[in-house]
């Protein structure tokens, strides 16, 4: 076994055993920190695939904000020590039946398909390619500005949300 | 071991160290100072009073508002850093296309302070 | 065998290393991990130890400010001040309150000073000396230092106090906003410099940034002030507001690494300064003996650091609400205008103009938006004094 080999067995290790963690753990702070770290585990995957850009997003996005976000809601909405209730729904073994199929399916996809592989493309500088092509009115450029459009959406339908009425003055 | 890698080792290997380093002196304190808990040395400070109820209590929803903000800022300004490194090569009208976004961004901001969203009340 | 440089000593020691290893016979893939190793263990040890000497300084600055002595019974001028509190920290109890998580209680400071020190990674200290020349250095900095905004919370919940969590809450929302106009400050760079890449940023500061973008980099210096949560932007550890904030409830060494990170923390961003705005390691000579670099990189550092000592004297503790509006109402559309100022400009300008010249021509379109922006304030300002009713009093939480 590679070097190679034995760092991704280790990360996506730490990423299932985390996962696993964010589910079963009773304390939702200690479920969003243990998400934090199968997040972080993500990223280095993205690392060893040399997607730099995308590590660096994912640690900016999912743990500088997102995670943040998570525990702002959790300690926001509810009393997170007091909880008590069951961590099973009844149609447990219904739902774990259905996500064998589902892990099954996508197991036998990912064997069955021959994957095409990229033509060996120079990556030296992704992040240049990737910000060329978003303004190329031949490739990117309108999914780049519809995305601000789509975030702009996404702002103020949350804030519409989040934002406590206010009395008529 | 191509360039990427070794710096990728590099970073590994110093987050590594960094989190041990600190945690050193924490674990020697532990060992040099002296260990004497006791009920009413571990109480919560709260200038001299005894903590009334729970403390994990709930608070405003203007902290949680101003994350969302931060969210969505974010994740657009992270999109324009690819289109800041190809700037130098770019023609006139595709910095425009970025123009285009940044003014959108500012659309958004500008919604928001009419609205309201942006005050601490 | 490496040919000796003196210019260049800390990379020949560096080669020289890796070649006496390789030449006892060692696997050269397990010589470049020793090697990255041993820079990686020196590295941390020059960030974490730089501390002990600025807080040293920081006090005597501070006191000369406030017409005071400042620390001078340790050592000549005090120097030895901090090893004095090193140890008697060491030796102090730590105490867990009842009722805390314990695990996340210790992790929080360890986990606020970890990401601080890893920022180090991807500072140029010379041109042949970089931890690591990360093509996304820029957005790496700002995604490793959002982890300590995360290491706050951790603190302040973790400690079971009303005021700790009062205080992370305060802290996580002043950091997460004033990410935004330091990100948006950061873009300006990377398109100036055409990179992401920390050394590509200080090869293209043939004339410093700070030149080309004075607005970029003076949102950037103060949106890191607010990152680190010193004065004025303390308000999330007031003291007569909410006791301490998220560390109240730490003591001995484990209040001291809070206390690590932030100065820990304002070193890094005024490095970070330097590196970005004030032409890194760049400066006479630097190019042929890259260890000059270093000397002139800490300059500028410790020049940065005094200026956040300046303000953090000089500047009373800001309002929550004047903390949001400075950000929202000012910072953040001023990065905007700022981008839009100088991706114009820089393609305006035509090609021809090169070098200071397009510094300079930068530098005059910065200070006319300055001016119309100066000329705003003005006007908002003249309009608030004259309201007949005084504005409402913040909430206090």
């Amino acid at each position: 076994m590679s070097a190679q080999q034995i760092v991704f067995l280790v990360t996506a290790g730490v990423i299932v055993i985390s996962a696993a963690l964010v589910v079963t753990v009773r304390n939702l702070i200690h479920a969003s920190l243990w998400l934090v770290i199968t997040l972080f585990a993500v990223a280095a995957i993205y690392v060893q695939l040399e997607a730099d850009f995308l590590a660096v997003v994912q640690v900016i996005l999912y743990i500088g904000a997102i995670s943040i976000l998570i525990i702002f809601s959790v300690m926001l909405t509810r009393r997170v020590m007091a909880d008590t209730g069951p961590q099973r729904i009844p149609q447990w073994p219904l739902a774990a039946v259905l996500a064998l199929l589902v892990f099954g399916g996508l197991a036998y996809l990912l064997v069955q398909v021959p994957w095409p592989l990229a033509p060996n493309v120079d990556v030296s500088d992704t992040v240049l390619a990737l910000g060329e092509a978003f303004v190329d009115p031949n490739r990117y450029v309108i999914p780049f500005e519809v995305a601000t459009v789509l975030l702009l959406v996404a702002l103020v339908g949350s804030i519409s949300l989040a934002l406590p009425e206010r009395e008529s003055d | 071991m191509s360039m990427t890698d070794s710096n990728w080792l590099f970073v590994s290997l110093f987050i590594a160290i960094a989190l041990v380093f600190p945690a050193v002196p924490v674990v020697a304190a532990r060992i040099l100072g002296p260990h004497r808990p006791n009920a009413l040395k571990n109480e919560t400070f709260e200038c001299g009073m005894q903590t009334v109820g729970d403390s994990w209590v709930q608070f405003k929803i203007q902290y949680y508002i101003f994350g969302l903000l931060f969210l969505v800022f974010d994740v657009e300004s992270i999109f324009l850093f690819p289109w800041a490194v190809a700037y130098q090569q770019m023609a006139l009208f595709a910095v425009f296309e970025g123009l285009v976004f940044i003014l959108l961004l500012t659309g958004g901001l500008v919604y928001l302070w009419r609205k309201g969203a942006l005050e601490w009340v | 065998m490496p040919e000796f440089s003196f210019g260049n000593i800390a990379v020949y020691a560096y080669d020289m290393i890796g070649w006496v290893l390789v030449s006892y016979g060692l696997d050269p893939k397990l010589v470049v991990i020793i090697q990255k190793f041993l820079a990686a263990f020196l590295l941390a040890n020059f960030a974490l130890l730089t501390p002990i000497f600025t807080i040293w300084l920081e006090r005597k600055i501070a006191a000369r400010f406030q017409d005071r002595l400042g620390p001078n019974r340790v050592g000549p001028y005090g120097l030895f001040q901090s090893f004095a509190d090193i140890l008697k920290l060491l030796t102090k109890e730590i105490i867990t309150p009842s009722g805390a998580d314990k695990v996340v209680y210790f992790v929080g400071p360890i986990l606020s000073v970890a990401p601080v020190l890893g920022i180090w990674v991807v500072i140029p200290f010379a041109s042949t000396m970089i931890g690591a020349n990360l093509n996304v250095g820029v957005l790496y900095s700002v995604a490793i230092g959002g982890i300590g905004t995360l290491a706050i919370m951790m603190g302040g919940w973790a400690s079971n106090n009303k005021y700790a969590l009062l205080g992370a809450f305060r802290a996580a929302s002043q950091l997460v906003s004033y990410e935004v106009p330091l990100i948006l400050a950061l873009l300006i760079p990377t398109m100036l410099a055409g990179s992401m890449g920390m050394q590509d940023i200080v090869l293209a500061q043939g004339t410093w940034f700070v030149v080309y973008a004075p607005i970029a980099a003076a949102i950037f210096l103060v949106s890191s002030l607010a990152e680190i949560g010193r004065a004025p932007f303390d308000i999330l550890e007031a003291e007569s507001e909410i006791v301490a904030g998220y560390h109240v409830e730490y003591s001995g060494f484990l209040f001291a690494i809070w206390q690590l990170g932030e100065f820990l923390h304002a070193f890094t961003i005024s490095a970070l300064v330097s590196v970005l705005f004030l032409g890194g390691w760049r400066g006479p000579l630097a190019d042929l003996y890259p260890i000059l670099g270093i000397v002139y990189l800490l300059a500028k550092t410790y020049f940065v650091y005094f200026i956040t000592m300046w303000i953090r004297a000089t500047v009373p503790r800001i309002r929550i609400d004047q903390m949001n509006n400075l950000n929202w109402k000012f910072l953040v559309p001023l990065a905007l205008a700022a981008l839009v100022l100088v991706a114009l400009v820089d393609k305006l300008l035509p090609a021809s103009l090169a070098g200071s010249a397009r510094a300079w021509a930068h530098f005059a379109s910065n200070v006319v938006l300055m001016a119309i922006v100066f000329g705003m304030l003005r006007t908002e300002s003249r309009r608030l004094q004259n309201l007949s009713a005084p504005a409402p009093v913040a909430a206090a939480h």
